[in-house]
């Protein structure tokens, strides 16, 4: 039991940005799901941590209260940019994404007597428990796997593979598509109002665009054919810099090459299940 | 006063211009969002300071080797990253995301190189006189800034209106596929694009070396996130438009500092590049894309 409690006490900081990436991951992977190519989840992680912060500090709110303030308020945000923006197609959109981050992160800079500007939010309660993290995430992971087997999925992967092929089938892309900004916008908050709520101090430089390619990264490491795929790739960027702690210098040049790399030769991620599934038939091949 | 500042506006705003170009070509040209632009800018600005501290070069020579550095360096990413993608046809989250890979790799080497801290180029590089005209009092850096800067854009903009590599480059931006038809060699056209955009990039970052007299490993991550804004106000892969956004952005910044305060820097270009995004989301002089469906 003590061991247990040592090995609690050195690493429930990883195990925990454990469950908060993997929410990340997700948040990204239901937009990347129908093509959307959005890069704002980071502002988005932002918002909910900034809404839940304020809602537990100044209004005093229970947390279950909190939480669904960090849920509401970017997928209201999600849903007031989506609307302008769904229009536009792939690299432009995430151009536009891209810059939505940055007024979110200047807004959050300039609104000072609200969120503390440059200086952060400091002393938010510590509300959040471990088991509340891993919870959220099994419930995420629920929602996402009904969604994804459901009529909505369909429509997702119709999207993504060609969106006029989809329209003419009778799927309102505009819609799938707002639909899929919106809820991702609302698990990206989820994660930031949880991890506010463990971290004491949120500033707005910690939902820049660092994070928001960290967020992409992790999504595509791990695949986004399946809902494994951005866990796997989440606890993959999460546990690397440890295993490489003792060259930590080249810690991030290891993450740039993974990433390359992968992009060049494994273009589906590391889970792929089709890829699995080639290999299988060659496998027997071979023992035929 | 005011017109004190619109020296440093016009300055800070052609380096602006400047970089916001190179991003702006490879993403009207190579339909890619090129992340590992500002990590480029970042390179040539080292490049500089190692040609005239340890090789003792001057500082046109610098320059030189930093647009010559960074264009190959752009050309190499294309080359190595971009090009075999195409080839396959990935899809255009794909191309980004490498070129994500490429700016870790890019800024993460330079640190492990150069250490984190600020470096700076040697004093005395420039005369440090001032040029007082009719009372407006001009450093010799400004003019340089702006000198380089307009005079690059001004080739640019020639070549790309008045010759036959710029018809080129403008058929390809329209439609690679029949600008092949045409006997347009397009991968030579993507790969000569990335060099010229790398290398504005480069030349920006030894600009703002000079200007801020800062160089440091991440210094490209600020720049790119102007050089997106700065192509969203001007418009999508215009490049007239990077050339607006960037002055505007440089005003911008420069006024709001002297006028309201520096914890405003940023407030109005973001303010009006949030209207923009609602209003006019593909950029103020953006043409294109809208989704075909």
């Amino acid at each position: 039991m003590d061991s247990l409690i040592t090995f609690w006490a050195i690493y429930s900081n990883m195990i925990l940005s454990l469950g908060i990436n993997a929410l990340l991951a997700l948040s990204i992977w239901l937009t990347l799901a129908c093509g959307v190519l959005s890069i704002a989840n980071a502002a988005f992680m932002g918002i909910g941590a900034y809404a839940a912060a304020l809602f537990t500090m100044k209004l005093g709110t229970p947390f279950l209260v909190s939480l669904g303030a960090g849920m509401l308020f970017p997928a209201l945000a999600a849903l007031v940019i989506g609307l302008p923006v769904i229009r536009l197609s792939g690299i432009y959109l995430a151009m536009a994404t891209l810059a939505f981050g940055e007024v979110v992160r200047v807004v959050i800079l300039n609104v000072d007597s609200l969120t503390g500007g440059a200086r952060g939010l400091n002393g938010i309660p510590q509300l959040t428990q471990w088991w509340h993290v891993f919870l959220a995430l099994a419930i995420v992971l629920f929602v996402l796997w009904r969604i994804k087997r459901a009529r909505i999925g369909r429509a997702f992967d119709a999207i993504r593979s060609d969106e006029t092929a989809a329209s003419l089938m009778g799927i309102n892309v505009s819609a799938n598509e707002l639909l899929a900004l919106v809820l991702g916008a609302a698990i990206a908050g989820l994660a930031g109002a949880l991890d506010a709520h463990l971290t004491f101090f949120i500033g707005p430089n910690e939902y820049g665009f660092s994070r928001a390619v960290h967020i992409l990264t992790m999504a595509i490491l791990g695949g986004i054919t399946s809902l494994v795929g951005p866990v796997l790739g989440s606890t993959i960027i999460t546990l690397l810099p440890e295993m490489f702690h003792e060259f930590i210098d080249f810690s991030l040049i290891i993450n740039g090459a993974v990433l390359v790399l992968i992009v060049l030769f494994l273009p589906q991620g590391v889970w792929d299940p089709a890829r699995f599934a080639r290999w299988r038939r060659k496998g027997a091949a071979d023992h035929a | 006063m005011l017109a004190q500042q619109l020296i440093n506006a016009i300055s800070l705003g052609c380096v602006f211009a400047l970089f916001a170009l190179g991003f702006t070509l490879i993403f009207g040209v190579l339909r890619v969002v090129n992340l590992a632009h500002g990590a480029v800018f970042m390179a040539g600005a080292y490049v500089a300071l190692v040609t005239i501290v340890d090789l003792g070069l001057p500082l046109w020579a610098g320059m030189g080797a930093a647009f010559l550095a960074a264009g190959l360096l752009g050309a190499g990413i294309d080359w190595l990253i971009l090009r075999p993608l195409r080839q396959r046809d990935a899809p255009e989250l794909i191309l980004m995301v490498a070129t994500i890979g490429v700016a870790t790799i890019l800024a993460n080497g330079v640190r492990i190189l150069f250490g984190p801290d600020n470096l700076r180029f040697p004093q005395g590089l420039l005369p440090e006189d001032v040029i007082a005209v009719a009372g407006i009092r001009v450093t010799v850096i400004e003019i340089l800034i702006i000198l380089v800067s307009v005079s690059l854009m001004v080739l640019l903009m020639y070549a790309i209106k008045g010759t036959r590599y710029g018809r080129a480059l403008r058929a390809v931006a329209e439609s690679p596929r029949a600008a092949r038809l045409m006997g347009i060699h397009v991968e030579r056209m993507f790969f000569s694009t990335s060099f010229l955009a790398g290398g504005l990039g480069g030349m920006a970052g030894v600009l703002i070396g000079l200007y801020s007299n800062a160089l440091y490993p991440l210094m490209g991550e600020p720049m790119l996130l102007a050089g997106v804004a700065v192509v969203i106000l001007g418009g999508m892969g215009s490049i007239p438009g990077a050339l607006i956004g960037g002055l505007f952005l440089g005003f911008s910044q420069v006024l709001s500092v002297a006028y309201i305060g520096s914890s405003a820097r940023d407030a109005i270009a973001f303010g009006l590049l949030f209207a923009v995004l609602l209003l006019r989301p593909q950029g103020l002089f953006g043409t294109a894309a809208q989704r075909k469906a």
